[in-house]
């Protein structure tokens, strides 16, 4: 067994590479390593696997939660309308002859933000990309501590369970909006969400917050610790540098929604009263009183701003890199970029009140977040630029992972704009929690980071699965996704000019929206268009896991560490001795150089200057 | 059986998907091409499809502005929501132009620069002059933004005037109720624990500020071009008082008093002719995710001259009375409850 082995090298981080080294003077390293099923693929500490074990679930959850926004995208467009398919699926009780029932309406819009923001674009997205990426691109072995991250995966895999769960209790699942705002979430009287299905929504989150924890450290000690000979902090990918930034915001920020959450535990199940005063409810007045319902949002946006960092940072890492590569050219600015990516980490922890400019919060509070807020608009604009200056005069190859970063970069400067609005306050006022918000951050954080991760599914396909996924299936998926989150999420900002606000069951109660039926409609044919794209996502990307075409070394001509790796997976990465780093990841296209790529481990020419380190 | 078709349909178009891929897939086989590497001609193709997506988008977004526009909320109804929809048409600009200068760029540098099999990119790295430009650029408009928003968001957010008419709109699943302050201006005291019956809002009825207060509920009326100031106060959930043709929002918190003043410039009857709709009414709306029912908890506003105001608000009866009446009604209940009591 392999389990004396293993147990040695997470103990002795350090001399991990030591030890590997020794296991690789012998021709018999495989023999010693043969692994059982469990210990291989299912409590395995192999960082791959471990990132393999995260995108499949990740994928499921989306899938899950895709589903989810078709049913109620048909209730939006067809209020009333009876739908086979919503019955089929959520049975008599909760679409009686197909027509969805209001309170598993707001279930529905629960549980999809609540999956797509933490089970999808935080666990997911980092949960597959950090871990696949950072001890591939700095150097190591694994990560800093194999055993923790497999905890990190099973404690996802634990809280993502109790999350689909919970959509099959009685009285259906948390139905309060992703953001759980007590009273409502508190009180089962309020609505019957709130009732086991919250209790589970707060059990799956704590384990979340758990699986967090567990990777966003490991993430940080081993880039600061694990990085192979040569490779500087300014040596190393912006991926990396996303995935560093990010860990480091969620270390910070989700002990605090873990705080916000158990003392909404306490005040749903002992009595206390932290966010609850002055209620009267259900025919009786509320015993607890003395608190405000103000604090939950205060401490749940202090999570929950960082948080949309946590989603779009990682993206635009995997954008950063993979633009890089397909244009064939040094990404423009690193040392800009890096500013950029730091800043946006530090503001992020200070706008959070953007989000809560019209609870009553004191006004003169309101302008100081309105002055951090925008400021965080300037990096992200250089990030914009950047990529945009990183085409020019390029020679782009039209991978699929290259039409999604693209792809990325246009949602990204679409939904950023109308972010510029929203952190106005005075203009907060009037489109605050309508479609405009629905739209604004669903291009870019949403649909942004799922094309980034996406992007980095099929660029990094090769080296998670050894193979390359269909790229025709690709393209069409590329072009079906991209028109359609255009064509679903831009209409939406004229719902919100029109007054729409968001999570309403249905527009029909107010003759002022009578005239916008048709925009919800064409809304809803988009997205299921958009939907029906991801069909042959999904059948490329288990098909070509399986019977894909069989990748080479270094498929796309890049220089990071990554594929300097044989095309197999191997414990402990390389097969011999750790590469050295001798220049910074973005030397394509040097002039002077016959090949457009230099991998970083080609030692620089006397006189040849680093890119990274002007 | 419309369902089915569509079903059929959907199925149909993956094969036809799949059988596409397999031909385009084999016939690269066959002239002995790797299927999946990327050729000059597949770079120009979907480098021409990014400059025509551009085109279609910039359409589509174009054309919504125009098929929607009249959808749109209409011209503001209270004063400050005019230099909101001024600060709002100002700011728009500016990201319009964003929008499309920078899309347009991304769009066409992913068109113009398209792989050719014989070309090679040229080594840029970095341009300190240029990356000065746009972080200084953007900071100069942001601090115009800043400036302008937080200017008007102080304006906004102002304390109101003592004098001004009170009013207090009190929110619980799923309706509203208003509250005048009547002659005194003074809203009497209120208290959760004292909600009972017809006294929904835990009115303290040996306040005697209270005693003059108007209750309304399905609609409430306030007078044109007068200053009032609403004081919002919730029974359970947050709720959020929301009235978009005032440009008004603020939410509705169990437990705290919220406050938003404005003055309203145009009657409802105005308003019609503005709009051109002989139905339009200004509405009150939750705008806080609060239930089930959460779609429809609104009421109405209406706008008067000060005269009609005035009959209107004559013909409204007083906490008090409101009180007695709801007492005599309950007491023959309250009587059998205790006889049922004292059976048991």
């Amino acid at each position: 067994m392999s389990s004396h082995a293993h147990s040695h090298e997470e103990l002795h981080g350090t001399s991990l590479e030591h030890e590997v080294h020794a296991h690789h003077g012998h021709d018999d390293h495989d023999h010693h390593h043969e692994e059982s099923f469990v210990s291989k693929y299912i409590f395995s500490m192999d960082h791959k696997t471990i990132s393999r074990q995260f995108l499949v679930t990740a994928v499921f959850m989306a899938v899950f939660a895709m589903m989810m926004s078709l049913l109620f995208r048909l209730q939006l467009a067809w209020p009333g309308e009876k739908f086979a398919i919503a019955n089929a699926l959520l049975g008599d009780k909760w679409a009686p002859e197909g027509v969805l029932d209001a309170n598993m309406y707001m279930g529905l819009v629960t549980i999809h933000g609540t999956i797509m923001v933490f089970f999808v674009l935080t666990g997911g997205l980092s949960g597959t990309f950090s871990n696949l990426l950072i001890p591939y691109q700095i150097g190591a072995r694994d990560m800093a501590s194999g055993f923790l991250n497999m905890l990190s995966y099973w404690f996802f895999f634990a809280s993502s369970f109790f999350m689909v769960i919970s959509m099959f209790v009685e009285d259906g699942p948390a139905s309060g909006g992703w953001t759980v705002y007590p009273p409502l979430s508190a009180l089962p009287q309020a609505m019957p969400g709130s009732g086991l299905g919250m209790t589970l929504w707060l059990v799956s989150m704590s384990l979340f917050i758990v699986s967090s924890l567990l990777g966003g450290l490991n993430y940080i000690i081993t880039v600061l610790n694990l990085r192979t000979k040569g490779m500087k902090m300014t040596r190393m990918p912006l991926t990396i540098w996303a995935f560093f930034v990010t860990a480091i915001l969620g270390v910070l920020s989700f002990p605090v929604l873990f705080s916000c959450a158990l003392l909404l535990i306490f005040d749903r199940s002992m009595g206390t009263s932290f966010y609850l005063s002055d209620i009267y409810i259900g025919g009786a007045p509320l015993e607890q009183t003395g608190g405000s319902p103000i604090l939950f949002q205060h401490l749940f946006w202090f999570l929950g701003h960082p948080e949309v960092y946590i989603i779009i940072l990682p993206a635009l890492g995997l954008t950063s890199e993979i633009i890089s590569v397909n244009a064939r050219k040094p990404i423009f600015g690193y040392r800009a970029m890096i500013t950029s990516i730091l800043a946006i980490g530090f503001l992020s922890f200070i706008v959070w009140g953007h989000h809560m400019f019209i609870t009553g919060m004191n006004p003169f509070l309101g302008s100081v977040f309105v002055f951090t807020t925008l400021l965080i608009a300037i990096p992200s604009a250089v990030k914009a630029f950047n990529y945009i200056t990183t085409l020019w005069k390029g020679n782009i190859q039209y991978t699929p992972a290259m039409l999604f970063a693209i792809g990325l970069v246009s949602t990204f400067i679409t939904g950023g704009v109308t972010g510029i609005i929203l952190a106005d306050s005075a203009l907060d006022i009037n489109v605050h929690d309508t479609y405009f918000v629905v739209a604004h951050f669903h291009i870019v954080m949403g649909v942004s980071a799922i094309l980034g991760m996406l992007a980095g599914v099929y660029h990094w396909f090769p080296k998670l699965f050894l193979r390359k996924m269909n790229k025709n299936m690709g393209y069409i998926h590329f072009w079906i996704t991209f028109v359609s989150a255009y064509g679903v999420f831009f209409p939406m900002h004229f719902l919100g000019l029109a007054g729409v606000p968001r999570r309403y069951y249905s527009n029909t109660e107010f003759p002022m929206f009578e005239n916008l039926q048709d925009i919800n409609v064409l809304i809803t044919i988009f997205a299921i268009l958009g939907g029906l794209g991801q069909v042959i996502f999904l059948f490329n990307f288990f098909y070509s896991m399986f019977f894909g075409q069989k990748s080479e070394q270094n498929p796309w001509g890049s220089n990071s560490l990554e594929w300097t790796t044989p095309m197999a997976h191997t414990h402990g990465n390389w097969p011999g001795a750790l590469p050295e780093v001798h220049r910074w990841a973005y030397d394509y296209s040097k002039p002077g150089e016959e090949s457009d790529f230099i991998p970083q481990t080609v030692p620089l020419r006397p006189g040849e200057e680093d890119g990274g380190g002007h | 059986m419309f369902e089915l078709l569509i079903y059929a349909i959907i199925i149909l178009g993956f094969a036809a998907i799949w059988q596409l891929v397999r031909v385009v897939e084999l016939s690269a086989r066959l002239k002995g091409v790797d299927p999946n590497k990327v050729t000059e001609s597949d770079n120009r193709l979907n480098g021409r499809l990014m400059l025509t997506f551009m085109i279609a988008m910039f359409g589509f977004s174009i054309w919504q502005f125009f098929a929607y526009k009249d959808r749109l909320l209409p011209t503001s109804g209270s004063a400050h929501g005019e230099e909101i929809d001024w600060l709002w048409d100002f700011n728009m600009i500016i990201i319009i132009i964003v929008f499309f200068i920078t899309n347009g760029v991304l769009f066409f540098m992913a068109y113009k620069y398209y792989g050719r099999d014989n070309a090679k990119a040229t080594f840029y790295p970095h341009n300190n002059k240029l990356e000065m430009l746009w972080t200084g650029v953007p900071a100069v408009v942001l601090f115009i933004i800043i400036f302008l928003g937080i200017k008007l968001w102080n304006n906004i957010t102002e304390p109101a005037p003592a004098n001004v008419r009170l009013i207090e709109l009190y929110a619980k699943q799923f309706n509203w109720t208003a509250r005048y302050a009547g002659e005194d201006n003074k809203l009497g005291k209120a208290n959760y624990l004292l909600i009972q019956g017809a006294n929904e809002l835990g009115l303290d009825s040996t306040d005697k500020a209270s005693n003059d207060d108007i209750i309304v509920k399905g609609e409430f009326h306030i007078p044109v071009d007068q200053e009032v100031n609403f004081r919002n106060r919730s029974q359970d959930v947050i709720h959020s008082m929301f009235m978009p043709h005032f440009r008004a929002q603020i939410n509705t918190v169990p437990g705290i008093e919220t406050y938003f003043h404005f003055k309203p410039i145009h009657t409802t009857e105005e308003m019609r002719k503005i709009t051109g709709n002989p139905e339009f009414d200004y509405i009150l709306m939750c705008n806080k995710i609060c239930g089930a029912s959460h779609y429809n908890m609104q009421m109405k506003i209406v706008v008067d001259s000060p005269k009609q105001y005035e009959e209107w608000i004559k013909q409204q009866k007083t906490f008090i009375p409101k009180v007695e009446e709801a007492k005599a009604d309950a007491k023959p209940e309250a009587d059998s409850m205790k006889a049922d009591s004292l059976k048991k």
